[in-house]
């Protein structure tokens, strides 16, 4: 059991989590990922690690809502404890001085990137930091990046912060405005991380992708997360998670990664259902025990 | 417990022997089999037992003991079953061979002990594995004794993995006053025993009534720890003060064909197949997270001939599958499998396409799988394994409708230990180089076994090298000689 130490939501759907899991603490780098159970009945999941802390034995993750396992997770809270948790899983970042590094983030992303852009900082990369989110609530970590970047450069999709776009017009901006970069990394929606890779490629710009295809055991052994890299399989749990984003295949990954969505939104609609009936169960519970108190002459 | 027998209590001449016919084992009928994953085979009672081993000739130089990967003593342990010391007959077992509830269950006895048994060659050979399943099936059932405690040698040995080789090797050490701890990187224990083999030939309970044993003798288990990421061989040696690691991580990643259309919805490896079944319990979803394909009603076919080839058609079949096709590139006599796998698959209804292989995956044009097209093929000159090559027919290409394709062909090696362990020498193909007799690897205090050394095989030679293992680790413990 790997005890949860801290528990706290960075944005509506999106937690944070501190975890108690001194291995994986003492050897976690940038880029890598652990795979979890929260539970006996629970699927494997990747999750990538965003930071950890050596001497507390502590790593940290960030996690956003969207089918059932992670909906669970955040409801989880400070005390509670996660079954399984092992790692840290892929090949690190690569993390080098290459001059200047734009460091791309979109959504959730953005935990993800963070760690790299830190250690492109302290490898003495100029750093400049991209963060993008559909709305104002979900621009997360911009205090943290300010911090280990040269320039933060925000977006949202509707405008509601900052500037109204996408985090690849502001890469094209920079392309355009001849500012010389040296490697994109670039972590968050497929969709994003493929629309990067497409502004990146005719100028031959060094770009790296964080995949996170369908995965079971992220230790070599399935298969399951194999992606078609140059046409040829690889497999992203030793082969990655990061590749080349100019030799991924974007479209077998998103076909791929929904070859369970009709399982997926059953099991998300029952646990919505049984969530719905417990909180009813309380809400019941709350109203009995109020008329109780108010058959009691209102002592409370 | 009662002592040996110094002679035999077989009341029956050589020639009555012969007479007796081997035992049948009961088994689940086909019909019923092919619905459940209850075990295929029911075992021996007690009298069946005894009437089998009746049957043993008790030869004065046996050679079903040299042919067993671990050398288990087959002529004592049927003469302690024929004077009826079921007990004695197991902690004979015991001795050679910690696993024997899972080696009577899944050793390819024909090629074995039984293929070089004297009754095969006038009737059929004694039936040393249906044996050796009862007497570990009877001590589980009436309590197993454990072999007295040795002394603490002081000495701790690291053992990464927990599959049968990796068990062996615990198992052999704990008897041997070390102190023990098995890695595991999954969330259970077993490797390819819980994670490969389905229930249905081997039950998960059997699993971990072994470990139980394994842990009541001393030995320590830690899950959730991928050696070479979470910890590596070094940090065990010098930071942990393990003074000899045993490195098992079992099969790698599998190989695919690479032909068009293997990244479709649809096509599976084996071991991921296998994995959401066994492992993740996929098929009890939404109880269990882990999804999986439907299979009910759809067509199915198994690229591969091997042991775990039939595990995934077997499976397929048992979860609704209309069609379960075994496709394989050359003939029944090449098939690795074990023979009373086949056998028990055809009863069971599953269709061999032998001299078959698919040339690309068809797919509905938005990444659903929806068949293979495949060609026949005939039998050309031997290859490099003295198998008659495979060769394409002209012309004979046709399509097989399929809603799922699983990959059986074979696996490589894992590369997360040796890539992070400087020293530890590999050969082409990335597996980890291991002297055959003391599995000895190039960095001193480090021996590794199994799948991880030969490549893909059977959990008997993965135990036959654990126990060689063992034997050298115990030597190199006690003397320090490298």
């Amino acid at each position: 059991m790997f005890k949860i130490i801290d528990a706290h939501f960075l944005a509506p759907g999106i937690k944070r989590f501190v975890i108690e899991a001194p291995r994986i603490a003492r050897k976690q780098k940038p880029g890598q990922f652990v795979i979890l159970r929260i539970y006996e009945e629970g699927e494997r999941i990747p999750i990538t690690i965003e930071n950890s802390d050596p001497v507390k034995g502590t790593i940290s993750i960030v996690v956003q809502s969207a089918g059932k396992t992670t909906r669970l997770l955040n409801s989880l809270e400070t005390g509670d404890s996660i079954q399984d948790v092992v790692g840290p899983l892929g090949k690190p970042s690569e993390i080098e001085k290459f001059g200047t590094v734009v460091v791309i983030g979109g959504g959730v992303g953005t935990a993800m990137a963070y760690p790299s852009a830190a250690a492109f900082k302290r490898a003495g990369n100029r750093v400049i930091s991209i963060i993008g989110g559909r709305t104002k609530e979900l621009v997360i970590l911009e205090k943290e990046l300010r911090e280990v970047s040269d320039a933060v450069l925000i977006t949202t999709d509707d405008g509601s912060y900052a500037d109204k776009g996408f985090v690849t017009d502001k890469l094209r901006q920079l392309i355009q405005n001849g500012t010389p970069i040296d490697l994109v990394l670039a972590i968050g929606p497929i969709v994003m991380m493929k629309a990067v890779a497409e502004v990146t490629r005719k100028d031959n710009i060094r770009t790296v992708v964080s995949l996170n295809p369908i995965m079971i055991d992220g230790t070599g052994m399935c298969g399951g997360c194999r992606v078609l890299i140059d046409g040829k399989s690889e497999f992203a749990c030793v082969d990655g998670p990061e590749f080349d984003a100019h030799r991924v295949n974007f479209e077998v990954l998103v076909q791929r990664n929904a070859m369970y969505r009709e399982p997926e939104q059953k099991s998300l609609a029952e646990f919505e259902r049984v969530m719905l009936e417990k909180q009813k169960a309380r809400e019941g519970a709350d109203d009995e025990a109020g008329q109780c108190a108010i058959a009691q002459g209102g002592q409370k | 417990m009662s002592p040996t027998p110094t002679k035999s209590l077989n009341p029956l001449s050589p020639k009555e022997r012969i007479k007796v016919p081997r035992q049948l084992m009961p088994e689940q009928p086909p019909c019923e089999r092919n619905k459940n994953f209850s075990e295929v085979n029911l075992g021996f009672d007690a009298e069946l037992a005894r009437q089998e081993a009746l049957r043993c000739l008790e030869c004065a130089k046996p050679t079903c003991t040299d042919n067993c990967p671990v050398g288990v003593d087959v002529k004592k342990f049927v003469q302690l079953i024929v004077a009826g010391d079921f007990l004695a007959a197991a902690a004979k077992m015991r001795e050679a061979n910690v696993l024997p509830a899972i080696t009577g269950r899944v050793c390819p006895q024909e090629d074995q002990c039984e293929g070089s048994c004297l009754l095969a060659k006038k009737v059929k050979p004694l039936g040393i594995g249906y044996l050796e399943r009862f007497i570990a099936d009877y001590e589980q059932r009436v309590g197993i004794q454990l072999p007295p405690k040795p002394t603490p040698t002081g000495k701790k040995v690291a053992i990464v993995g927990s599959g049968p080789s990796g068990l062996t090797v615990a198992g052999d050490l704990i008897q041997k006053g070390h102190q023990v701890r098995v890695f595991e990187a999954l969330h259970d224990l077993g490797g390819v025993l819980v994670y490969g083999i389905p229930e249905f030939r081997l039950p998960k309970q059997i699993v971990r009534e072994q470990l139980d044993v394994m842990g009541k003798m001393g030995v320590e288990f830690e899950t959730d720890v991928v050696v070479g990421r979470t910890v590596t061989i070094d940090e065990l040696m010098n930071e942990e003060g393990y003074d000899a690691v045993y490195i098992g991580t079992g099969a790698g990643l599998p190989q695919f064909m690479g032909i068009p259309g293997e990244h479709l919805n649809g096509v599976y490896s084996a071991n991921e197949f296998l994995t959401r079944i066994n492992l993740m319990k996929a098929y009890k979803f939404p109880q269990y997270d882990e999804p999986m394909l439907d299979l009910h009603g759809k067509d199915v076919a198994v690229i591969g001939g091997g042991n775990t080839a039939l595990d995934s058609i077997r499976s397929a079949l048992r979860l609704g599958a209309h069609k379960a096709y075994v496709i394989y590139r050359r003939s029944d006599a090449e098939m690795p499998a074990r023979a009373e796998e086949v056998h028990h698959a055809k009863e069971e209804g599953i269709d061999f396409q032998m001299l078959t292989a698919p040339v690309e995956f068809l797919d509905n044009g938005k990444g659903w799988l929806t068949g293979a097209r495949c060609v026949r093929m005939e039998l050309g000159e031997p290859d490099a394994s003295g198998r008659r090559r495979p060769v394409p027919v002209k012309g004979s290409e046709f399509d097989l409708p399929l809603s799922v394709a699983i990959m059986a062909i074979g696996t490589t090696a894992n590369p997360i230990v040796q890539s992070t362990t400087p020293g530890l020498g590999t050969d082409k193909r990335g597996y980890i180089v291991a002297d055959p007799d003391k599995q000895r690897t190039t960095r001193k205090g480090v021996f590794a076994g199994g799948d991880i050394v030969t490549g893909a095989a059977t959990v008997i030679l993965a135990m036959g090298a654990g126990r060689r293992a063992a034997a050298s680790i115990h030597e190199y413990l006690t003397t320090g000689d490298w």
